[in-house]
C-alpha cells in the first residue's frame, strides 16, 4: 500500500511538472493556422508554401516581437471546402477557438473564402487569402473597414485582374495565330466552368475580346464536374472557333485539355487552366494536353525578380514538383506577416495590419502593394500591372510546362517591353496550322 | 449537329444504361436501393488505376482483376452491412449511403484529391459521317450492348436468371417454390455490383478519377431507373438513352447552358414521376407483392 502511495504520488508529480512546463514552451510561440483543402494539391500548396516558411524563419531564430524572438509554429487546418463550406467555417473556428492561432493563411474557394473570412472577422484575427480571387472578398474591407480590416489578400490577383491579365495574354497568342495563319479576323470560343468566381471572367471577355476585334462564336459552360465534353468539342469545332477562352479551376480543366488533344480539335486554348498549372497536368491528360496555354503564378525556368529561382529551387529540392500559385503562403508569412510584426513590434491585430496595409514589398512572383477604392478606403487588395505583380502564362511544350509571356509586352506607350528571363514563344498545334494555314 | 446529338446521346445513354441497370436489378430483386452502387464503380476506377500506373501491369489485366475484385469486395460489403438489415429499406438507404461515404473518404486518404487518369484501352479517334468519335467511346458502346446481351442471356435462358426472375415477381411465391431467395439476393448483389465495376473498367479511360466521381453518376442512375420504373430493365435502358439525348440536345442547343444538362435530365424525370409516379415501365404502388 506505501509502495502504491508513493509510485502515484511519484506519478502525479511528474504529470504537474509536465502540464505546468507546456504553456511555457507555447508562451513564446506565434501560431499561424494554414487552412485549406489538405487532400487536394491546392492544401498541398497551401502547407508546404508554410512549411519552407516556418523553417526558414525559425532557422534565423524566428521573428522579433519587441524585445525577445519568437518562432512560428505552424497548425493545419483541413478546410474540406470542395465538399463542404460548413467543413470550411467549422475547421476555422476550431483554429482560433481550439488552436487559439494568432494569424491565419490560406482558402481556396471564393465561396467558403468569404464564409471563413466573417468568421475571422468576428474574432479580430488576421486572415491573408492565398487562393480566392473574387473581388467581393476585398470590396468588403472597403465598404466596413472596421470589422474586414484584418483581411488581406496575397494571391492571386483579384478576378477583374486575373481577367486583364488573360485577355492580354489571350491579345497576344490571338495576334500570333492572326499572323502566322493569315486570319482575317480570330473567331473566339468561351468556355468556361460554372463556379461562381468564373462569372465576372466571362461577362468581361464578352465585352472585352470584341473590342479587341475577335469575334465571339459562342460560349459553353460545362459543369465543374463533367468527365465527358465532346459534345461541347464537336459544338466548338463546328463553330469554326480557332482560339478557345478558357475558364476552368476544377477537373473539368483536364476532360476538356485531355478529349480537346485527343479530338485534335482546330483552335488553340487559351486562359485559365487551374489544373494545366500543375506538374500533374501531363500525365492526367495521357500526354495529350500539349500546346494548353494558361496563367500561371510559377514556372520552373522563369524568373520575375531575384527572389523567383531561389525559392523555386529551394520548393522543387523540398518537395519535388513545381509550386501551385497557393504556395503563396510562403509569402504571406516571410514578407507580409514576419515584417509586419517586427516592425509593429507586437502581435496585437490592429497595430500589425495598420503596418501591413502600408506595405510595399518583394516577393518571388512580383511586387506587392494594396490598392485603394475610388473613394480611398483601403481594399487591402493587390495590385496589378508591370513593376507589381502581373502573372506569367504557360504553354505546355513537349511534354513541359514553358513561360511563354510576357514575352516583349509593352503594357502602355512609353512604357518599356516586359519579358521575364526564361520566357519561349509561343507555339500553335500542328493541326491547327494545317486547317488553317493559307 | 443531328448527327452530333446521336452519336453523343448514344455514348452518354449507354454509360448510364451500364449503372442503372446493375442499380436496378437489385432493388427489383431484393427491394435495395444500393446507394454505394456507383461507389463501387469509383473503387473499380481506382483498383485499375493503381495496377496500370504503379504496378504497371496491362490495362486490361488490371480491368479484369477490378472486376473480380470489387465484386468480391462488394459481396462481403453486403453479408456484412447490408443483409442484416435487408427487411428494413429505410436503414439498407442509409448503410449504403454510409458506405459510400466510407469508400468516399478512404480512396480521398489513400490517393489524395488529386485529379488522376489511366490511358485509353484504344487511343485515337474516327469519323463518323463527320462526327470525331473515340474508339475508346465506340468501345463503351460496344461492351454495353455485349454486358446487356450477357444479362439478357443469363436472366432469360439460365436456371439462376429464372429464379432471379421468379424472386423479383414475388417474392414469397419464390420462397414457397423452393427457390432460396436469400441466395438468389446474394447473387443478384453480385451481378449488380460486378455491373457497377465492369461501368468502371470501360469508362475509366474516358474519366477523370477523384474520390467524388461516383455522385454525378449516382444522380444520374437514381434518375433513369426512376424514369424507367424501379426493378424495370427495360425501364433502365430506355430511361438511360432518354436521358443521354436531353443531355445532348442541351448541350448542343444551349451551349451556354451546358452545365444545366443534368437539372434538365432531373426535370424530365420530376415531370414523368407527377404524370406516371411508378415510371415508364413500373410496376403500380401496391399494398403486397
Amino acid at each position: 500500500m506505501r509502495k502504491n502511495s508513493l509510485g502515484w504520488s511519484l506519478f502525479w508529480a511528474i504529470f504537474l511538472a509536465l502540464a505546468m512546463c507546456f504553456p511555457a514552451w507555447g508562451a513564446d510561440v506565434i501560431k499561424i493556422g494554414v487552412i485549406g483543402p489538405m487532400n487536394f494539391v491546392q492544401g498541398k500548396g497551401h502547407w508546404n508554401g508554410a512549411l519552407m516558411a516556418e523553417e526558414e524563419l525559425n532557422a534565423k531564430g524566428g521573428i522579433q516581437v519587441g524585445s525577445k524572438k519568437m518562432k512560428i509554429q505552424i497548425i493545419k487546418a483541413d478546410s474540406n471546402e470542395f465538399l463542404s463550406i460548413t467543413d470550411a467555417t467549422n475547421a476555422m473556428e476550431r483554429l482560433i477557438t481550439r488552436d487559439k492561432v494568432d494569424f491565419i493563411v490560406g482558402g481556396f474557394r471564393s465561396e467558403a473564402v468569404l464564409a471563413m473570412q466573417d468568421i475571422a472577422m468576428d474574432y479580430k484575427k488576421i486572415f491573408i487569402d492565398c487562393g480566392a480571387a473574387h473581388p467581393e472578398l476585398c470590396l468588403r474591407v472597403g465598404k466596413d473597414y472596421k470589422r474586414y480590416k484584418y483581411f488581406f489578400r496575397q494571391t492571386p490577383f483579384n478576378s477583374n485582374y486575373l481577367g486583364k491579365s488573360c485577355f492580354i495574354q489571350f491579345a497576344t497568342v490571338a495576334a500570333i495565330l492572326k499572323k502566322t495563319l493569315n486570319l482575317p479576323k480570330v473567331k473566339v470560343a468561351i468556355v468556361g466552368e460554372k463556379a461562381m468566381w468564373v462569372e465576372p471572367m466571362i461577362g468581361a471577355a464578352k465585352k472585352v475580346l470584341p473590342q479587341m476585334g475577335m469575334e465571339i462564336v459562342g460560349t459553353w459552360r460545362p459543369s465543374q464536374v463533367a468527365t465527358d465534353v465532346t459534345a461541347e468539342l464537336s459544338a466548338i469545332q463546328r463553330s469554326g472557333a480557332q482560339l478557345i477562352f478558357t475558364v476552368f479551376s476544377a477537373s473539368v480543366g483536364i476532360t476538356f485539355a485531355r478529349q480537346a488533344g485527343e479530338l485534335k480539335i482546330p483552335a488553340v486554348q487559351a486562359g485559365i487552366n487551374v489544373e494545366a498549372q500543375k506538374d500533374g497536368f501531363w500525365d492526367a491528360t495521357q500526354g495529350k494536353g500539349g500546346y494548353v496555354g494558361t496563367l500561371n503564378t510559377y514556372c520552373r525556368g522563369v524568373e520575375v525578380n531575384e527572389l523567383s529561382k531561389p525559392f523555386m529551387d529551394k520548393y522543387v529540392k523540398k518537395f519535388g514538383e513545381t509550386p501551385t500559385y497557393t504556395a503563396g503562403t510562403y509569402d504571406a508569412i516571410v514578407y507580409a506577416l514576419a515584417p509586419s510584426i517586427e516592425k509593429a513590434g507586437t502581435l496585437d491585430a490592429d497595430k500589425v495590419v495598420s503596418v501591413l496595409e502600408k506595405s510595399v514589398y518583394k516577393v518571388p512572383v512580383g511586387t506587392i502593394a494594396y490598392f485603394n477604392d475610388e473613394k480611398g478606403n483601403p481594399l487591402h487588395d493587390i495590385k496589378w500591372g508591370p513593376g507589381f505583380v502581373t502573372g506569367i502564362m504557360v504553354q505546355w511544350q513537349d511534354g513541359k510546362m514553358k513561360g511563354v509571356w510576357p514575352n516583349h509586352w509593352k503594357a502602355a506607350k512609353g512604357v518599356p517591353e516586359v519579358t521575364y528571363k526564361g520566357i519561349v514563344p509561343f507555339k500553335i498545334p500542328p493541326w491547327v496550322v494545317a486547317k488553317y494555314k493559307k | 449537329m443531328l448527327l452530333d446529338i446521336i452519336v453523343s446521346g448514344l455514348i452518354s445513354g449507354s454509360i448510364y444504361a451500364l449503372l442503372a441497370i446493375g442499380f436496378s436489378l437489385i432493388f427489383g430483386v431484393a427491394r435495395i436501393v444500393n446507394i454505394a452502387h456507383t461507389a463501387f464503380y469509383m473503387v473499380a476506377a481506382y483498383c485499375i488505376y493503381f495496377g496500370a500506373q504503379k504496378l504497371g501491369f496491362h490495362p486490361v489485366w488490371c480491368m479484369l482483376a477490378a472486376v473480380v475484385l470489387v465484386t468480391v469486395f462488394g459481396l462481403i460489403c453486403y453479408k456484412l452491412f447490408i443483409d442484416p438489415i435487408r427487411e428494413h429499406e429505410a436503414a439498407v438507404l442509409i448503410a449504403t449511403i454510409a458506405l459510400a461515404m466510407a469508400l468516399q473518404e478512404i480512396m480521398l486518404n489513400v490517393f489524395t484529391g488529386t485529379f488522376l487518369s489511366v490511358p485509353s484501352l484504344i487511343k485515337g479517334y474516327f469519323l463518323f459521317f463527320g462526327v470525331k468519335v473515340f474508339y475508346q467511346q465506340l468501345l463503351v458502346f460496344a461492351a454495353v450492348v455485349l454486358i446487356l446481351a450477357a444479362l439478357w442471356l443469363l436472366l432469360m435462358k439460365t436456371r439462376m436468371g429464372i429464379a432471379i426472375r421468379c424472386v423479383a415477381d414475388d417474392r414469397e411465391v419464390a420462397n414457397l417454390m423452393g427457390i432460396n431467395e436469400s441466395r438468389v439476393a446474394m447473387i443478384t448483389m453480385g451481378i449488380s455490383v460486378a455491373m457497377a465495376a465492369l461501368a468502371g473498367a470501360i469508362i475509366v479511360p474516358l474519366a477523370t478519377l477523384n474520390p467524388l466521381m461516383w455522385m454525378h453518376p449516382l444522380i444520374m442512375t437514381m434518375a433513369v431507373v426512376v424514369l424507367g420504373g424501379l426493378g424495370s430493365i427495360k425501364g433502365s435502358l430506355l430511361g438511360a438513352y432518354i436521358l443521354g439525348f436531353t443531355e445532348a440536345l442541351v448541350v448542343f442547343l444551349a451551349p451556354g447552358g451546358a452545365f444545366l444538362k443534368n437539372a434538365v435530365a432531373l426535370s424530365i424525370m420530376i415531370l414523368v414521376l407527377l404524370i406516371r409516379p411508378e415510371g415508364l415501365f413500373g410496376v403500380s404502388f401496391e399494398e403486397e407483392r
